[in-house]
């Protein structure tokens, strides 16, 4: 039902995501945003189970600046992936497992960008692109297909708008708008939302 | 966990991994002063503060292990009580909260004369749709927790902040039977709480069996600019179309109008007389048309 896509190029990580916050069959909001801001260079994507998503994200979020306010420094991205992995297998086998799909993407000073993608059962793969939700179905082979790792900003969003038209092509759902953020060494940029018409 | 620590976050014994089987003692005590965010390792005299819960559970209650299964270890003697209308919506006049008045247990009317919009204190008011027993409690013990808050630190809680701890006291019952679908509405905000978790922020919701039907009236006629005449009318006429073709809401409509003043309860009306006057429009029209077709007969 809900969609997260990242691109990953030499020196920016693409993200999107789509804006519905669903209920059963009820569009409840039309503008929900999905990105969580973990630090100035890191942002985390998340998607599943209506309480999990928000009540997980957040408390990341708050974790990865405590470490701030407690070291002087930020957690690295590939450091944040790997927390946010073991809270997710830690919660696996307890009583109360978080159902949540997660993109983690940042920029690192040192190692430059990466895209971590992590799922419910607390895999963990970086990744040059990836995507969740049942929208990955169809717009993974058109990222295996159109990328390349030296990719520009302007590739890069061409290869995102063509995901999006696939699915507004091809997708039962109708998921009207995505918000669209990119990372590179100056922090998150808000890019310009992703609107389709209706079909 | 970190942040558990620094604030002296008390976990509640239903997180624990020990085993929460039937011999054991049964009650669940969630110790609702653990919610109010402390700052520091010290913890306020505990006799003050933590007021526990005490949730007495049925000696056969096991504690589900997939959140997915909503099989009730206990035989209910009747089906819960879930339909129900409820909407609320933002316009430039503040906030209208409308709910019909029926609560239905499987295909009887339990009760034709329920209240399901409850004001939480001057300025905010709650509806409430899912289960009625737990509407209803989870309803008093925000009140509760609310006046406590602004007794404690001579403020009120935003709205918000509200929300957040209606969300976080529900948190440890996700999984479990109880269901609690309730929109906070302030003045200017609207904020949908769910016992699944979420906690939306919006404009416009609608809530419950009847929420697609009252949604379809909603988008096609609501704007910010409807003064408050017409925003009532708009909030009546939605829960009557729903009421109309939803088994499970019917009745009565309550409606009440929250602004920076406070909120205001309109007379509940009967919505059999808006049924009526529905038809006496239509009458009208029809009376029009068979005329004409009559006419063209002819």
């Amino acid at each position: 039902m809900e969609y997260l896509i990242g691109i990953q190029g030499p020196d920016f990580v693409l993200v999107a995501a789509d804006n519905v916050a669903a209920s059963s069959i009820i569009q409840m909001k039309h503008d929900y945003d999905k990105m969580f801001k973990l630090s100035e260079k890191i942002l985390l994507l998340c998607v599943g189970e209506a309480g999990d998503t928000v009540q997980f994200a957040e408390y990341i979020q708050k974790n990865v600046q405590l470490y701030k306010m407690r070291n002087g420094y930020e957690l690295s991205p590939s450091a944040a992936a790997n927390f946010t992995r073991k809270n997710l297998a830690d919660y696996l086998r307890s009583r109360t497992p978080y159902h949540v799909n997660l993109l983690l993407a940042g920029y690192d000073d040192a190692d430059g960008p990466g895209l971590f993608y992590m799922d419910y059962l607390s895999s963990l793969a970086k990744a040059p692109f990836a995507a969740h939700g049942y929208g990955a179905f169809l717009t993974l082979s058109i990222l295996d297909r159109d990328y390349k790792p030296d990719l520009t900003r302007e590739e890069a969003m061409n290869i995102l708008r063509k995901c999006v038209e696939e699915l507004n092509k091809r997708f039962i759902l109708n998921l009207h708008s995505f918000n669209v953020r990119l990372i590179d060494k100056d922090g998150i940029h808000d890019m310009e939302k992703l609107t389709v018409g209706a079909k | 966990m970190a942040l558990e620590d620094i604030c002296n976050f008390k976990d509640k014994p239903t997180r624990k991994t020990f085993p929460f089987y039937a011999s054991e003692d049964t009650s669940v005590s969630v110790f609702t002063e653990s919610f109010n965010f402390k700052w520091r390792g010290e913890m306020t005299s505990k006799k003050a503060s933590d007021v526990p819960l005490e949730f007495h559970v049925p000696s056969l209650f096991k504690r589900p292990s997939s959140r997915a299964s909503h099989s009730a270890s206990v035989r209910r003697p009747f089906p819960l009580s879930h339909g129900t209308t409820t909407l609320g919506f933002i316009f430039q006049g503040g906030v209208i909260a409308a709910a019909d008045t029926r609560a239905s247990a499987g295909g009887l009317v339990a009760c034709p004369a329920v209240h399901k919009i409850t004001p939480i204190h001057s300025h905010l008011v709650v509806t409430s749709s899912g289960s009625g027993a737990d509407c209803m409690l989870w309803e008093r013990i925000l009140t509760r927790e609310i006046r406590l808050y602004q007794l404690r630190h001579k403020r009120r809680l935003s709205i918000r902040g509200t929300a957040k701890l209606l969300s976080l006291m529900l948190h440890p019952f996700k999984g479990t039977d109880v269901c609690v679908a309730l929109t906070l509405c302030g003045w200017d905000k609207l904020i949908y709480v769910c016992s699944d978790g979420a906690r939306l922020q919006g404009d416009i919701f609608s809530v419950g069996s009847g929420s697609p039907y009252a949604y379809g009236v909603l988008d096609r006629s609501l704007s910010w600019s409807l003064n408050k005449e017409e925003a009532i009318l708009l909030a009546r006429e939605a829960v009557f179309r729903a009421t109309h073709r939803d088994a499970y809401s019917g009745n009565n409509v309550d409606l009440f109008h929250v602004t920076a003043e406070g909120w205001r309860q309109r007379q509940r009306e009967d919505l059999k007389e808006e049924y009526y006057r529905d038809m006496e429009k239509r009458g009208k029209k029809m009376d029009v048309k068979t005329k004409k077709a009559a006419k063209i007969m002819r």
